[in-house]
C-alpha cells in the first residue's frame, strides 16, 4: 500500500537515504539543512539497516569521510547548505577525480559569505561547472518537490555508481524547509559485502578473495599518464551528457515566450504561467531536472519556436548563461532574479515578463 | 666451512618482507620512512592481516607509499586521513585500518581530522612520521620544527615570536579519552627498530581488537632536508629532537581483564 506522508525535504531525504539502502551519512550542521542529520539520528537506521551515520568535526571531514567511505565501495553521502558546500569542495575535486560515486546534498541559501538562511539558488554556478580546482563535472539534480528530494537520493546514487562520478542534489531552501506530501520508497536492504565487490571491482576494502591490491588515487605525477585519466573522465562526462539529460515542459506546445526555471522556482512560474494563459499570453515552461548535464538541445529547439526566453532564478543571472550558450544568440534571453533571500511571487514574474518582452498581460 | 655451505635457505635469518613491492623508493638514502614501510610490511605479514588492510596515504613525502606496500590503499587529501580512515573502518568493521602521515600533514594541515579522530576513539592505528620538516616540498617548517632549526622558510632558524613552538602533538592527543595507546619511538639503531616494530604491532592488535585509537609518533630524520648526512642526522636527532620528543610510551591503557 502506498505510504503517504507529510514531511519536509530535508527529512525526506534522510527518510530515503535509509530506504535506498545507504552505508553512512557524514555531515556537519548548518541552517537550512540539518533536519537531514537531525531525522537521520532520530531513526537511528544502525539499528535496523546498519546504516553508519556521523556528526562529523566539520563539512572538511564529513567530505573526506564520504571520500574514505566511497573509496571502499560503500553507498556514502554526506549534506549541507552552501558556505558548507563551499568546504566540501576540495573532497568533491577527489572524489571526481578518484571516479568514486558518492551523493553530496546542498539545501542552498543566500551568499556570498555567511549570506543569510534564507532560500537562494546562488550556487549554480559552483554546483555545474566544476566546483573544486581541475576539470570535472558533478551529476547535478534540482528537486523542485518534497517528493523529488525523496526521489533523487535514490536517481543520484543509482546515476553516481553507474558512471563512477559523485552527483549532487541542488535543492534551493524552499525545498528544503517547506512540508508536502511525499510516498516514500519501498525499504531496500543494503548491499552485502559480495555484492559491493562484484559491483565495485576497484574498491580498497582489503584485499581478500582478489589476489591484488586496489588503490584508490587521485594522483599520476606522469604527464602522458595524467592526460589519459583526464580524457577517462571527459569520456565520462560525454555519456552522461548524451544520456542522462532531463526535464520537465509545461505549456511548450504553442509557446510564444518560455520560461527556464528549476527547483521551487519553477512552480511559482508555472502559476505565473497559468495566470498569463487566462489572459491569452501564450507561455510555455521548461524545468531542468538535471542542471548537468543541461538541456541544452530541448532548449535549442524550443528557441526556434518562441520569441524570446526568460530565466527566473533566486540569484543575478546564472542559469541565463547556459541558456543563452544553448541558444547561440537565435532569441533574446533575458533574466529576472531575487536575491538575499528573497522568493518572487508570481506577480513579479508576470511584470518581469512584460517589461522584458513588452507584452501585456 | 665454505662460502656455499653456509648460504643455504636453512641458514637465512632474514629476507625482504614479501609485501614490499618490487618498486624503488623515491625516499632518500638514510630517510627513515624506508624503514618504517618495511616495519609495517613485516608485521601485516608476520600478523597474516595483509589481506584486510586498508592503509590511507598522507600528502607528503610518503605520499607514494601505496607503490610500496602490497595491501589496498587510499590516498588521501593533505591531513584529511584520519577523517577517510573514520569512515573506512566504520564502514567496514572487519577491515584493519590505519593512516601513515607526516608532520605537516598530521600537525598543521590536519590537526582537525586527527584530534576528532582520537577523541572520537576510532578503531585505527595512526603511524606518524615526524622529522620536523616538509621534506616533499622542499624542506620548510613544521609545526615541529625545532627552535633555532633552519629552514626554507625560516631561514634564520625558527623564532618564537614569529612562529611559535614546537608542536608536540602526540602529548595532546595522548590525553584524549578515545586514545588507548600513544607512544613515541625512533628507527636509528637496531634496537630502536625493534621498540618501533613492537609499538606498531601493539597498535595494530588494539585496532584488531576495537580497543580506540593508537598513535605511533616515530621521530624520524630528513637528513636532505636537515642537510647533513644519514649519519650526523641521526646524531642531531638523538641530541636535539629527543630533548624536545623523548621516547617512549605516553599513554598504554592495558586491556581489561
Amino acid at each position: 500500500m502506498e505510504e503517504v506522508k507529510l514531511m519536509k525535504g530535508n527529512e525526506a531525504i534522510a527518510h530515503a537515504a535509509i530506504r535506498y539502502g545507504v552505508d553512512g551519512y557524514f555531515g556537519y550542521p548548518i541552517t537550512p539543512q540539518s533536519e537531514v542529520l537531525e531525522t537521520l539520528a532520530e531513526l537511528k537506521p544502525w539499528e535496523t539497516t546498519g546504516m553508519t551515520v556521523l556528526q562529523a568535526e566539520s563539512e572538511v571531514a564529513a567530505i573526506n569521510m564520504v571520500y574514505g567511505g566511497a573509496a571502499t565501495g560503500r553507498a556514502v553521502m554526506t549534506s549541507s547548505s552552501s558556505p558548507g558546500v563551499s568546504l566540501k569542495q576540495e573532497g568533491i575535486s577527489y572524489l571526481a577525480a578518484s571516479e568514486l560515486p558518492a551523493l553530496i546534498v546542498n539545501v542552498m541559501r543566500g551568499g556570498p559569505g555567511l549570506g543569510t538562511i534564507q532560500p537562494s539558488q546562488s550556487d549554480y554556478f559552483q554546483a555545474t561547472k566544476g566546483g573544486g580546482h581541475g576539470d570535472y563535472h558533478l551529476i547535478v539534480l534540482a528537486p523542485a518537490t518534497v517528493q523529488e528530494m525523496a526521489d533523487f537520493v535514490a536517481l543520484g546514487f543509482d546515476l553516481a555508481f553507474k558512471y563512477r562520478t559523485p552527483a549532487m542534489i541542488l535543492a534551493d531552501g524552499v525545498v528544503g524547509q517547506m512540508m508536502e506530501k511525499v510516498v516514500l520508497p519501498e525499504q531496500r536492504r543494503r548491499r552485502t559485502d559480495e555484492e559491493l565487490r562484484q559491483q565495485c571491482p576497484w574498491a580498497a576494502c582489503g584485499k581478500d578473495h582478489r589476489g591484488h591490491r586496489n588503490v584508490v588515487t587521485s594522483l599520476e605525477l606522469d604527464s602522458a599518464k595524467m592526460e589519459v585519466n583526464n580524457l577517462r573522465f571527459q569520456r565520462t562526462y560525454a555519456e552522461i551528457q548524451k544520456n542522462e539529460v532531463r526535464y520537465q515542459e509545461y505549456y511548450t506546445e504553442d509557446a510564444e515566450y518560455l520560461i527556464v526555471a528549476f527547483g521551487s522556482v519553477a512552480r511559482i512560474c508555472l502559476k505565473a504561467i497559468e495566470e498569463a494563459r487566462e489572459k491569452g499570453v501564450k507561455i510555455g515552461l521548461i524545468r531542468p531536472i538535471t542542471l548537468w548535464p543541461f538541456p541544452t538541445t530541448r532548449i535549442a529547439e524550443l528557441a526556434k519556436q518562441v520569441k524570446g526566453i526568460l530565466t527566473v532564478e533566486l540569484n543575478a543571472g546564472q542559469m541565463i548563461e547556459d541558456v543563452r550558450l544553448a541558444v547561440e544568440g537565435s532569441v533574446p534571453v533575458r533574466h529576472f532574479g531575487r536575491m538575499g533571500g528573497i522568493v518572487p511571487n508570481p506577480g513579479e514574474v508576470l511584470t518581469a515578463l512584460t517589461e522584458h518582452f513588452s507584452l501585456t498581460i | 666451512m665454505t662460502q656455499e655451505e653456509i648460504i643455504r635457505p636453512e641458514n637465512k635469518v632474514y629476507s625482504r618482507p614479501s609485501l614490499l613491492t618490487d618498486a624503488n623508493t623515491h625516499y632518500c638514502p638514510g630517510c627513515s620512512h624506508g624503514v618504517v614501510h618495511k616495519v609495517i610490511a613485516e608485521l601485516l605479514e608476520e600478523m597474516g592481516i595483509a589481506d584486510k588492510a586498508i592503509g590511507i596515504a598522507p600528502v607528503g613525502c610518503a605520499v607514494f607509499a601505496y607503490n610500496y606496500i602490497d595491501i589496498d590503499w587510499i590516498e588521501a587529501a593533505h591531513g584529511r586521513a584520519p577523517a577517510l580512515a573514520t569512515a573506512a573502518n566504520r564502514l567496514n568493521p572487519e577491515a584493519m585500518v590505519f593512516t601513515y602521515q607526516g608532520d605537516g600533514d598530521l600537525s598543521a594541515i590536519g590537526t582537525a581530522e586527527t584530534i576528532h579522530a582520537c577523541n572520537r576513539g576510532e578503531n585505527i592505528t595512526i603511524v606518524f612520521i615526524n622529522n620536523a620538516i616538509y621534506g616533499m616540498t622542499g624542506g620548510q617548517m613544521a609545526p615541529t620544527t625545532l627552535l633555532g632549526m633552519k629552514t626554507a622558510t625560516t631561514p634564520y632558524g625558527r623564532d618564537a615570536r614569529l612562529n611559535g613552538y614546537p608542536l608536540a602533538i602526540t602529548n595532546l592527543l595522548a590525553q584524549l579519552d578515545g586514545t588507548c595507546y600513544v607512544t613515541r619511538q625512533a628507527v636509528h639503531t637496531p634496537a630502536a627498530v625493534r621498540k618501533t616494530k613492537a609499538a606498531i604491532k601493539k597498535a595494530f592488535r588494539n585496532t584488531l581488537e576495537k580497543r580506540g585509537t593508537s598513535v605511533v609518533e616515530i621521530v624520524s630524520t630528513c637528513n636532505s632536508g636537515w642537510k647533513l648526512t644519514p649519519g650526523q642526522s641521526n646524531e642531531w636527532m638523538a641530541e636535539h629532537m629527543f630533548a624536545k620528543y623523548p621516547l617512549g610510551d605516553l599513554k598504554n591503557v592495558e586491556p581489561q581483564k
